[in-house]
């Protein structure tokens, strides 16, 4: 029986996603087995650290093939904070490492990773305001603009507007959700944001349980 | 708009809460984890724990506290309190702590925060610093304060300012800044030390020691240039919920993260 793989990048919060997840009903299992991945009924795959550090797990474990496949065969997968950065070809945060193979996120969106403006403190972090650009399923119920937590430096922008799901102000409008068919990618944590991040999990589970 | 953030701060002693509370409706006000529950259910938007354990062995109790707080509430929760090593961060964090406070042991080993930030990520670690006014406010010298250490008992001989900025530098992702003058005073939080770090710095600067009234967060938040209040007393005792304040700083016109039901 396939499952909802919380794919192991080694970030200290697995554990709060496992139990936010179990918390709506969600069963998952924490793996890092490329197999397991590719069976996988569904994917979560959080982040925190740098994007160069989780590009390069990505390679060193091989999991690379196994999660474009999985998202190939429509499975939902959702990437939080780092790990929806993942879903860009680069970041800004990498530029300084090697320009090869370690480096390179998913490119499953088109669309950049980029540092904060000098201006404002960085790292970007604390409630804040994200509002949904769309109604969607990933926000049902959420749509007034709810507060999620967000702690973060660099910020995802997608090429093509009908990739961002909901946008957020800090000092400008920058995407906190994007979009690309069964792959979304949120900027804040849901396993921090209390009953609105809950809720945002649970939309997701309802999506997992609809594709079957 | 960012939220201002009002965070509860718990200090634990062998997995119980010490300072008193006045609620009655709890059932176990000592009781670390209900605690956290409650504040998060009147709106809290993190928890921090101070462990003041005095002895090594009894350390685990934290350990055990965290996770089964982990368990039940869905907000940032930040750990402080004698961490001393990489190791002990990644047990917190692993046991569910999305944050860990660090004081002395980084003032004796600076290159700790940087070890702790290179590990974990900047988002981890916060600098607490304890500051004492040196000579008496006066509008003709600009004001100076030292770095104590030991939980206040120690002066280090260090300006905060300049420990402030070199801590940023070394990679701590916030500074938890107590005035031990204005501490426990609830005459009001010494904003001019606030805002001086909060200019000196880039990283946000949570706002910690004096709050009496309602007024005071809000001096802590606007004069202050605080991105949180830290708050102890005045929520322990019922002086005010987090919803009457978070209502109070709405109508003055900050922007705060509602409480929910």
């Amino acid at each position: 029986m396939s499952s909802l793989v919380i794919v192991d990048s080694e970030c200290a919060n697995l554990n709060s996603i496992y139990k936010a997840a179990r918390m709506v009903s969600l069963e998952a299992v924490i793996s890092d087995n490329p197999k397991t991945i590719s069976s996988a009924r569904a994917i979560i795959f959080p982040g925190v650290g740098s994007f160069a550090h989780a590009a390069s797990l990505i390679s060193k474990k091989k999991l690379r093939e196994s999660l474009l496949e999985t998202v190939a065969r429509g499975r939902p997968f959702l990437g939080i904070c780092l790990g929806m950065h993942l879903l860009f070809s680069g970041s800004e945060e990498a530029d300084l490492s090697r320009v090869n193979d370690p480096t390179e996120g998913l490119g499953a969106i088109q669309g950049e990773v980029k540092r904060f403006p000098e201006g404002l403190p960085i790292p970007h972090v604390g409630w804040n305001r994200v509002d949904p650009v769309n109604a969607h399923p990933l926000f049902a119920g959420l749509s007034e603009g709810n507060y999620f937590y967000f702690t973060h430096s660099y910020f995802a922008r997608p090429e093509h507007k009908e990739n961002i799901l909901s946008l957020t102000d800090y000092g400008f409008s920058f995407p906190s959700a994007v979009i690309n068919g069964n792959l979304y990618g949120v900027q804040f944590h849901p396993e921090k944001s209390g009953s609105a991040g809950l809720r945002l999990l649970s939309n997701f589970g309802k999506i997992i349980a609809d594709q079957q | 708009m960012l939220a201002k953030r009002i965070i509860p701060c718990l200090d634990v002693r062998d997995g119980r809460v010490v300072k008193g509370t006045r609620f009655i409706n709890l059932k176990d006000a000592g009781d670390p984890v209900e605690m956290a529950e409650f504040y998060n259910r009147q709106g809290a938007d993190e928890i921090v724990f101070l462990d003041i354990t005095a002895s090594f062995e009894k350390r685990k109790a934290i350990v055990e506290t965290v996770e089964k707080t982990a368990n039940v509430v869905f907000i940032p929760l930040t750990v402080g309190g004698g961490i001393d090593s990489v190791e002990f961060m990644k047990v917190l964090l692993q046991s569910g702590a999305d944050k860990v406070s660090l004081n002395t042991a980084v003032l004796n080993n600076p290159a700790l925060i940087q070890a702790g930030a290179e590990r974990f990520g900047s988002q981890c670690i916060i600098v607490a610093i304890d500051a004492k006014r040196i000579g008496q406010p006066s509008p003709a010298v600009d004001s100076k304060w030292e770095v104590y250490s030991h939980g206040g008992r120690t002066p280090t001989g260090r300006d905060v300012i300049e420990w402030a900025v070199e801590a940023e530098q070394l990679g701590a992702g916030e500074i938890l800044l107590t005035s031990m003058d204005a501490d426990g005073t609830l005459d009001g939080y010494d904003t001019d030390l606030l805002s001086s770090v909060a200019d000196a710095v880039g990283i946000p600067v949570i706002a910690s020691g004096g709050a009496g009234t309602l007024e005071h967060l809000y001096e802590a938040l606007t004069s202050g240039r605080a991105h949180a209040v830290l708050a102890a007393s005045i929520l322990h005792y019922g002086t005010f919920s987090i919803a009457e304040i978070k209502e109070y700083l709405v109508k003055k016109g900050l922007p705060v993260r509602p409480v929910e039901n």
